[in-house]
């Protein structure tokens, strides 16, 4: 075994996670907006709404991400207009916005169906409750429907998030640098991808681990009235049985 | 209107383009697509079933081993895993050849590209089909389980009659869904040069410098690979549970 290899290589790949990182959570935060606005139009009720929001999960469900970045980052530019647009096209020359809005859009389709299922499985009773004591539909949905809704969409929410990490390799291929591209680098300059590569896993491994580790005790947190009791007959002290 | 201009002229060279002779390889593309689908299929059919045994077993070990390699397989990107089954596979292929002097020291036995991207695909697809396969066996109603012994099947025949028939009722939902990730999994596995539709659209957009259309036929494609899958998926569902359907 050769410890100093595998301890360089595994430097090097981490050197390379805050870029992992910084994909990861414009990927998100961007695909949260997105995801946030279907959402909306889904359930604002209108039919032209309803028709978009489908048509927008359905391809972007259906279709590799790894083609919608292609289709992002080399596609696009054939459009002269977006290489004389002053705002599209500093974005979409650059491989690392691509493949943020790429996962952005992705994500999003993935989520907006989510949170219309959490939306859904929000108990009538509450919101009925919530009528009768006559709050507004903004105090309703704000105090009621919307943290019950959250709640009931984090299991979910976190395998979304484990697949967006899953998801920052693919930036390795529109030649961006972060862990799966360096640990590519050192595979090429080294020829020892079986050591290189597992080095990369086990980051990769580690840090979707923690994330499920974060959501676990984040749901914990949430959800104290769905535990069980704690064991009262614990506390009690025992009667002595001689007085 | 330059978008709309811009939009015509693509229009107007995509049927020149795919009529000489592209139309034909994204064909073959999809066809080695579905080819490296299905197998993985398999692939993963057969690890899966095993897995989900292993992880429901009552040995720890076993359970043990089972739920690494569900958590592994996928916590993992799939990219890292093809690269890992592709050149991991060429570097221990080489080194064996080496060794015992088959080629020489200097040359290099790549691993078939289909063999390494067909391996890694079906073994993430094996992970989710574990999981798939285990939810299935714990909706079996135990009662049935215990007729089964009650009746003094041994160990294969209650596998048989009682727990496969079920199971395969109760996953094909699931495998649906795994089916529609390992056929999206598939495309990544053209950086190993399997000529599946990716790398078709690939090599078209990079020769023809028209990426915009063929990657978005390529879109196309897989969204009518993907959305034809659901109405096959449902007929096997009403077949598989024949039994449970209400007469009309």
């Amino acid at each position: 075994m050769d410890y100093d290899f595998y301890l360089s290589t595994m430097w090097s790949v981490l050197k390379a996670l805050p870029l992992t990182l910084e994909i990861w959570f414009f990927g998100i935060a961007f695909g949260l907006i997105i995801a946030t606005g279907l959402t909306w139009l889904r359930a604002s009720g209108s039919k032209s709404g309803e028709y978009f929001t489908r048509a927008y999960v359905f391809v972007f469900r259906g279709s590799p991400l790894l083609v919608q970045l292609y289709l992002i980052y080399f596609g696009l530019s054939q459009f002269d207009f977006v290489r004389h647009s002053p705002i599209l096209w500093p974005i979409l020359r650059d491989p690392m916005y691509c493949t943020i809005v790429a996962m952005a859009l992705n994500t999003a389709a993935y989520e907006s169906e989510i949170f219309r299922g959490a939306l859904r499985a929000v108990p009538v009773g509450q919101i009925e409750a919530a009528k009768a004591f006559g709050m507004s539909p903004f105090t309703r949905f704000r105090i009621v429907t919307l943290p019950i809704a959250l709640r009931l969409a984090l299991p979910a929410y976190s395998t979304e998030i484990i697949l967006m990490t899953k998801a920052t390799a693919l930036a390795s291929v529109v030649t961006i640098m972060e862990m799966m591209g360096t640990a590519q680098k050192i595979q090429h300059d080294t020829f020892r991808p079986i050591e290189v590569l597992t080095c990369a896993g086990v980051i990769y491994l580690l840090l979707n681990l923690s994330i499920a580790r974060l959501f676990a005790w984040v749901e914990y947190s949430l959800s104290p009235h769905l535990r069980p009791a704690p064991d009262q007959s614990q506390q009690i002290k025992p009667v002595p049985e001689v007085l | 209107m330059g978008f709309l201009n811009s939009l015509k002229d693509q229009l107007s060279t995509a049927y020149e383009l795919l009529a000489a002779g592209w139309g034909l390889q994204l064909l073959w593309g999809i066809g080695w697509t579905l080819a490296v689908t299905m197998v993985s299929m398999l692939i993963g059919a057969a690890l899966g079933s095993l897995v989900a045994a292993a992880k429901l077993s009552h040995r720890g070990g076993l359970r043990f081993i089972g739920e690494s390699y569900t958590t592994v397989f996928r916590g993992e990107p799939e990219l890292l895993i093809i690269y890992l089954f592709y050149y991991g596979g060429t570097q221990i292929l080489t080194g064996v050849a080496r060794s015992t002097g088959s080629i020489g020291s200097t040359d290099i036995l790549n691993m078939p590209s289909f063999l390494g991207g067909v391996l890694a695909v079906g073994i993430i697809s094996g992970a989710y089909q574990a999981e798939v396969f285990r939810g299935s066996f714990l909706a079996i109603q135990r009662g049935e389980l215990e007729a089964a012994r009650a009746y003094g099947m041994s160990a294969w025949l209650r596998f048989r009659l009682v727990i496969m028939p079920q199971v395969l009722r109760l996953a094909v939902p699931g495998l649906g869904n795994v089916w529609q990730l390992t056929i999206k999994d598939s495309a990544l596995i053209s950086v190993t040069g399997v000529a599946e539709l990716m790398l078709t659209a690939n090599k078209a957009a990079r020769s023809t410098h028209h990426s915009l259309l063929f990657y978005t036929v390529a879109g196309i494609l897989y969204l009518v690979m993907t959305s034809i899958s659901t109405p096959i998926f449902d007929k096997a569902e009403r077949y598989t549970s024949r039994s449970f359907l209400r007469p009309k």
